[in-house]
């Protein structure tokens, strides 16, 4: 956005076709053997191109997890004609092809390219995918639309000729609602929309992340004026790109750069960059701020009846129970964000076939404002629909198997896709995650349970989140078997936590015993039907729940 | 990881890379590269094996990320000694996509 090369081209549709065309040289040097594989290997990987378990993976950047109608319609075609009929949804509210061959990964560019979509930074030590609330612009606990600010983040990283070679990778998320549902802390930076004494600006979070050393990060400014934003997070990356390790990848994130050298002279050193940098910057976020505030101003909603709705409610107990359970509250009256889940019975979390996204890109364009979110739980949000349409939607995901009623509970499981795909996992996520939602539903346990964040990673990386989990689940190889750890207590959300492992790991097969004792123990122990199983775990402790998940060496002792 | 294996005759091994093209998984046999890994080329001479591994490395334009990794003399040939070979050497747990369909297909049209 600020790189003044003037060869560049001037808008980001040309950018990004540009770099489609770009790639397609490449690879066809790569074909030709003009390239060697460890030249044009991080090639690729600038465009978002893996060499994985089965065969290479595209992941597709979803800018902060919002699509338009027309961008999920090319997400479904490129899944039916270069892909095996589906795309997986990833935590970082990004899409993956697992099947994609070589040489047609330049024409899914230049499809992606006619949206104005790209695979661009989805890889490499680079600023990744700004990720937000899936509910920004709707919530009703909103300070602001964090949704202009993560735009300008957006254009700010993007081939930001600083960034391109980072210590290590580094993730951005933005978070406007009351409730943090950005998970900024477990970000390498967070931000949080404030006010204060009438002034908007950010909460800024740093040196938060999962993987090998979970860690949250920490405050390193408690209040930055809005119009600082960029130059001061550029100050950031600015000090970690200096000061970050480069003699050990396992200790290159931000997390280990401020806990070694303490949050007190990462700050200091922060501040005199920014200092630097700020005149740089004078009159550029407002005015871009400006553009797109506009771009993302709210739709016109419209003040219609609701009793079709109430009836339908009344009349339909499966119907009743999708609302109840998939609604979440909108700033306009009559109007509610829906969650349509991505975790039916036997489903994979976050994969979605073509013909599931037409038929939301279809829902979104007739009753949602053109507007579909992609949650980091791996669900879609068709964030402002008003409540008389719901009885439609609901007719018309049913059929499609996506108006399972689960949102928030037991089987509503985020899981990464371990090793069914990835060449990093040490086990497998998607087995898991389907076993124990199908036992439960089995068990007609999962309303009685009620809330329940459950998270699976195949391996260390943590691309589950699993240390957020109320349950967290880390699949391992323990001697050429699979095993699985797990943890207890985390939480992304009100209390941010960090999970605290259990005791020893579980073959894959006593998985779902072991979490079937621990929900019965809940259930027993509760104090009332409201209290869920993580306000339990705080109230109670480890104890009782390490002692259901491990009966003999509690009858041992 | 499995790329620093060597084969011996207890610890037999294959050699296991990606088409260049299309990604899928392929292993190295007498004539080539096949796409069953029950085709594969069995190693129990380290010093054969890494002699091999260097072709295969230098057939860049036709496969990437060439390795030796730990296998079993089986029945049909070799099978794999670790549930992440087994995996590659099948596909997903979730969807009958990968080496599994592929075979399939394959088995079915050499019975019509």
């Amino acid at each position: 956005m600020f790189d003044a090369r003037p060869s560049r081209p001037e808008t980001e549709s040309e950018y990004v076709r540009y770099r489609a065309a770009q790639f397609r040289q490449q690879v066809a040097r790569r074909l030709d053997g003009s390239l060697t594989e460890e030249e044009f290997r991080p090639l690729r990987l600038m465009n978002g191109v893996y060499l994985q378990l089965h065969a290479y993976m595209l992941r597709v950047a979803i800018p902060y997890g919002t699509l338009d109608a027309d961008q999920m319609r090319v997400l479904a075609h490129l899944a039916e004609t270069y892909d095996k009929g589906y795309g997986h949804f990833t935590t970082r509210t990004n899409i993956q092809y697992n099947w994609p061959k070589l040489i047609d990964i330049p024409d899914m560019l230049d499809a992606l390219a006619t949206v104005g979509m790209h695979a661009i930074q989805t890889s490499g030590n680079t600023i990744r995918n700004v990720t937000t609330d899936a509910f920004a612009g709707a919530a009703a606990d909103e300070v602001a639309d964090p949704r202009p600010y993560a735009e300008l983040i957006r254009h700010w990283s993007t081939d930001h000729a600083e960034f391109q070679f980072l210590p290590r990778k580094f993730k951005i998320a933005i978070s406007g609602g009351a409730e943090d549902r950005a998970l900024v802390t477990a970000h390498d930076i967070g931000l949080r929309l404030v006010e204060r004494d009438g002034a908007r600006g950010f909460e800024v979070w740093v040196g938060g992340g999962l993987g090998r050393t979970p860690i949250l990060g920490q405050v390193i400014r408690d209040f930055l004026p809005e119009d600082d934003v960029l130059p001061y997070l550029e100050a950031i990356v600015a000090t970690y790109n200096l000061s970050g390790r480069r003699d050990n990848k396992y200790k290159a994130r931000i997390k280990i750069t401020v806990s070694e050298r303490g949050i007190d002279a990462f700050r200091a050193d922060t501040e005199d960059e920014f200092v630097r940098r700020r005149a740089a910057f004078t009159g550029v976020v407002r005015k871009a701020l400006h553009g797109f505030q506009n771009r993302f101003a709210a739709p016109s909603f419209r003040d219609a009846p609701t009793d079709s709705y109430d009836a339908a409610r009344s009349k339909r107990a499966a119907f009743r129970s999708w609302t109840d359970t998939n609604l979440r509250p909108h700033r306009a009256d009559g109007y509610a964000s829906v969650i349509v889940t991505l975790k039916a019975p036997g489903a994979t979390p976050g994969d979605a076939s073509g013909e599931q996204m037409r038929l939301l890109a279809d829902l979104a364009e007739r009753y949602g404002h053109n507007d579909l979110r992609i949650s980091h739980d791996q669900n879609v949000v068709l964030p402002h629909v008003h409540v008389s349409d719901l009885p439609a939607i609901y007719d018309a995901l049913l059929p499609a198997g996506l108006a399972t009623a689960n949102a928030g509970k037991t089987s509503d499981i985020i899981a990464c896709p371990g090793m069914d795909y990835c060449t990093l996992a040490t086990a497998r996520s998607i087995p898991i995650a389907q076993d124990i939602a199908a036992h439960f539903r089995a068990e007609g346990l999962e309303d009685e349970i009620g809330k329940l964040n459950i998270r699976i990673s195949g391996c260390i990386n943590a691309c589950g989140h699993h240390h957020l989990g109320h349950i967290g689940i880390l699949g391992l190889d323990r001697a050429g078997v699979e095993n699985y750890q797990i943890t207890l207590g985390g939480d992304g959300y009100d209390i941010p936590t960090i999970g605290q492992r259990a005791g020893a790991g579980f073959p894959a097969e006593e998985v779902v015993p072991a979490i079937d004792r621990l929900m019965r123990a809940y259930l027993d122990l509760r104090d009332h039907p409201e209290e869920r199983f993580i306000d339990a775990y705080r109230r109670l402790g480890v104890e009782p729940f390490k002692a259901a998940l491990y009966p003999a060496e509690t009858e041992a002792a | 990881m499995s790329k620093a294996f060597t084969p011996s005759t207890a610890k037999p091994g294959v050699i296991t890379a990606n088409d260049l093209r299309e990604g899928h998984n392929v292993w190295m046999t007498t004539t080539g590269w096949s796409r069953n890994p029950a085709d594969a080329t069995l190693y129990e001479d380290e010093a054969i094996a890494e002699l091999d591994l260097l072709k295969a490395i230098g057939q860049s334009n036709v496969v990437v990320g060439a390795y030796l990794v730990e296998a079993r003399r089986g029945p049909n040939g070799p099978q794999p000694a670790h549930f992440r070979e087994a995996f590659r050497q099948t596909g997903p747990s979730n969807h009958f996509h990968g080496i599994q369909a592929d075979l399939d297909r394959n088995h079915e049209a050499s019975h019509v």
